[in-house]
């Protein structure tokens, strides 16, 4: 009986939706501490596929016992997430550049038709599968308890350490002084800085870390759900990432909720074709699912509380110069 | 270090900084090229062969710069008043979609003339690229939806059409009929007549000069007109600039938005009709979604500073670089490179700005005297 709960149609899908929303948990949790700080980054999709990329070349070129090979290509992942992250922090924080554009010149230099493919094709990366990948670990053995195990025990280390991320950040954003100065930088740079609050390093901390967030997502990937490397394998993940945020009304618990209810919508073309359900529709729709519900919520949430602003930073997106207060 | 605001920006640097950030990224990136043990010097003389100086090079290189001409100004129209319109690359296959199919409709009912053909495809293409734009157009005007991601996220979805028509149907774009069509999934291609003239150039070795580069001109052109000399223009600018003065001028935010979003994704659809009815002249969801040609558009809009006229040098200067990157692409200049170039290109031009918004001074504030220089 338990095995037949376990492979029931609700059951599969939450669990895939924890599989497939973790990647956009991570982004989303990294553009969140980044947009706190009043910096938009719509750079996610590059620095995701150039951590996707890196971390996958870590694991090909390290060696070593799976577990350390993987954190190791983890951090490589988080140290290219970052890097990519500071080209956007240097050109919109210290040259106060417009920051939608630098985003996009950031998506544009890292993404699909940039580094992380130069890279991926230099390296010739392509074809192998990851040496190592993140397993289910079936925790406390109880990963074919009904229903909750395979959503709750029967996942990968980085459902768990993104799980601790959601906390630590909300924990940090609500009960640190460190927490409540970030939002005093995104909320009003110009208070905060007459509080003798570094708002100049307050933003580059959140973009670099935020970017260090992306490239983690970006290796949930390569070394998780697909695991090898394929160009542009992110698929849109980043921009839905960004989407989030909003959607989460810059709350990071909201961002886990929003995370695997499209997790669930990436999730949904493979099942239902495991299954053979719906086959005279065509496959592409519902691969576009995630996409137009994106526009869908979107729409629903800007309709709504767009109007009084719920959660965003009034700053976000502003550069700060203090001669120019 | 001081950052002191120009209150008049010097026209000189306007120019001059776009081609400075060109020199600096060819810099930049030679620094990727060593580092992943690649000749510099060779890559760029490889490059610039294929794009400029070898042999037919110029010809191959107008087939990248005429769509990257459309989609630039595209973006240019939108990001002019601040509406970041990245739905360029999605509008773009919507034009080559509407456009193939008149053309294989007008085909099947017997037309024979091609200005006929080369109509009817440039406003099909400006249509659909224009609804496909209208979404993203009445989200931001009347549900305030941001419009960045929403043109985005069609991007994606306009791509699954191109997938779905060629390889997941038996649709009326799918070649059914010949033996190449059968045994793999191939567009139909359009009727001969319905191949866009094109003119040879017999200085600089012989250049193929296709109808819709000159069709390219024409559009800059008259956008240049609309947005420097016409009241139209003027206002874009205002709203773009101070949304609240131009609300309290009495500017009708809403319709500008929606006309301003629609005219831009029909110059990208134009574009897609041009590239089908230029080169192309069928369907091919792998080689539209993989050269990138919408989102190029922006780095050209964004180095061009949204000048219209400006477009067209940039574009020939980009598509030149896409143009190599297809004709070397191999071990030794590996794809990608390219965009890492873009990408370096655009950081470059957005440091730059800096250069022209502020005046750059070393050394510490000091009180200065009265009337001491």
């Amino acid at each position: 009986v338990i095995a037949a709960v376990n492979d029931s149609f609700l059951v599969l899908i939450l669990a895939s939706a924890v599989l497939y929303g973790t990647p956009l948990l991570f982004a989303a949790l990294g553009e969140l501490l980044a947009e706190r700080s009043g910096v938009l980054n719509l750079g996610v999709e590059g620095m995701m596929l150039v951590g996707a990329v890196s971390g996958f070349w870590a694991v090909q070129s390290v060696g070593g016992a799976g577990g350390i090979s993987l954190a190791a290509a983890l951090g490589v992942a988080a140290v290219a997430g970052a890097a990519m992250a500071l080209i956007h922090a240097f050109l919109v924080i210290t040259l106060r550049a417009n920051q939608i554009v630098s985003g996009l010149a950031l998506t544009i230099f890292a993404g699909a038709a940039g580094l992380s493919s130069y890279l991926g094709n230099d390296l010739d990366l392509a074809g192998a599968p990851a040496e190592h990948a993140f397993r289910p670990l079936d925790v406390f053995g109880l990963g074919s308890a009904p229903v909750v195990g395979p959503i709750v025990f029967d996942q990968s280390a980085l459902v768990y350490l993104s799980w601790a991320c959601v906390l630590a950040i909300g924990v940090y954003l609500a009960r640190t002084r460190p927490g409540l100065n970030v939002r005093a930088v995104g909320e009003s740079p110009a208070s905060a800085d007459a509080m003798g609050i570094d708002v100049t390093a307050y933003r580059y901390v959140h973009t670099l870390v935020g970017g260090a967030f992306a490239g983690v997502g970006g290796a949930c990937f390569s070394l998780q759900i697909t695991p090898q490397w394929v160009g542009g394998l992110t698929g849109g993940a980043g921009w839905i990432a960004v989407a989030l945020v909003i959607f989460a009304f810059w709350r990071p618990d909201l961002c886990l909720v929003g995370a695997y209810l499209f997790g669930a919508y990436s999730a949904l073309p493979f099942l239902l074709q495991s299954r053979g359900w719906l086959s005279g529709v065509p496959d592409e729709v519902f691969i576009a699912l995630p996409y137009v519900m994106t526009i869908v919520v979107l729409v629903a949430v800007s309709s709504g509380a767009a109007k009084r602003r719920i959660g965003a930073p009034a700053a976000l997106g502003v550069p700060y110069a203090r001669e120019e207060r | 270090v001081r950052f002191e605001r120009r209150l008049e920006q010097p026209r000189w640097l306007t120019a001059a900084v776009p081609i400075g950030s060109i020199a600096v990224a060819f810099f930049l990136t030679a620094f990727v090229l060593l580092a992943t043990r690649h000749d510099p010097l060779d890559t760029y003389r490889r490059l610039f062969d294929a794009a400029f100086f070898g042999n037919g090079a110029l010809t191959a290189t107008l087939v990248f710069c005429t769509p990257l001409v459309f989609t630039g100004l595209c973006a240019a129209a939108a990001f002019r008043m601040q509406l970041y319109n990245i739905g360029g690359e999605g509008q773009f296959y919507w034009g080559a979609i509407a456009a193939v199919g008149v053309a294989l409709y007008l085909g099947d009912r017997g037309v024979d003339s091609t200005p006929v053909y080369v109509i009817a495809m440039v406003l099909a293409g400006a249509l659909a690229g224009g609804a496909w734009a209208a979404i993203p157009a009445l989200l931001r005007a009347f549900a305030k939806t941001n419009e960045i991601i929403t043109s985005l996220m069609l991007n994606y979805v306009a791509g699954l059409v191109l997938t779905y028509l060629i390889i997941d149907s038996q649709s009326y774009w799918r070649d059914l009929d010949s033996f190449e069509g059968q045994t793999f999934p191939l567009g139909k291609s359009i009727p001969e007549e319905a191949k866009w003239p094109a003119w040879m150039l017999d200085q600089l070795g012989g250049v193929l000069v296709p109808l819709g580069f000159g069709l390219a001109l024409v559009v800059a052109a008259v956008m240049w007109i609309v947005y420097w000399r016409t009241r139209f223009g003027y206002e874009l600018q205002v709203i773009g600039d101070s949304p609240r003065t131009a609300r309290f001028a009495g500017m009708r935010l809403r319709r500008k938005i929606v006309v301003v979003m629609c005219l831009s994704g029909a110059i990208a659809g134009v574009g897609g009709a041009a590239y089908e009815g230029d080169f192309a002249y069928q369907i091919d969801p792998t080689g539209l979604q993989t050269s990138f040609l919408g989102y190029t558009g922006i780095v050209v809009a964004a180095l061009a500073r949204y000048n219209p006229l400006a477009v067209v040098p940039v574009a020939f200067l980009l598509g030149g670089m896409l143009n190599a990157g297809f004709t070397l692409q191999g071990a030794d200049f590996p794809s990608g490179l390219v965009g890492v170039m873009q990408g370096l290109i655009l950081f470059c031009a957005l440091g730059g700005e800096v250069l022209v918004r502020y005046r750059i001074r070393l050394g510490r504030l000091v009180a200065r005297p009265e009337g001491a220089s």
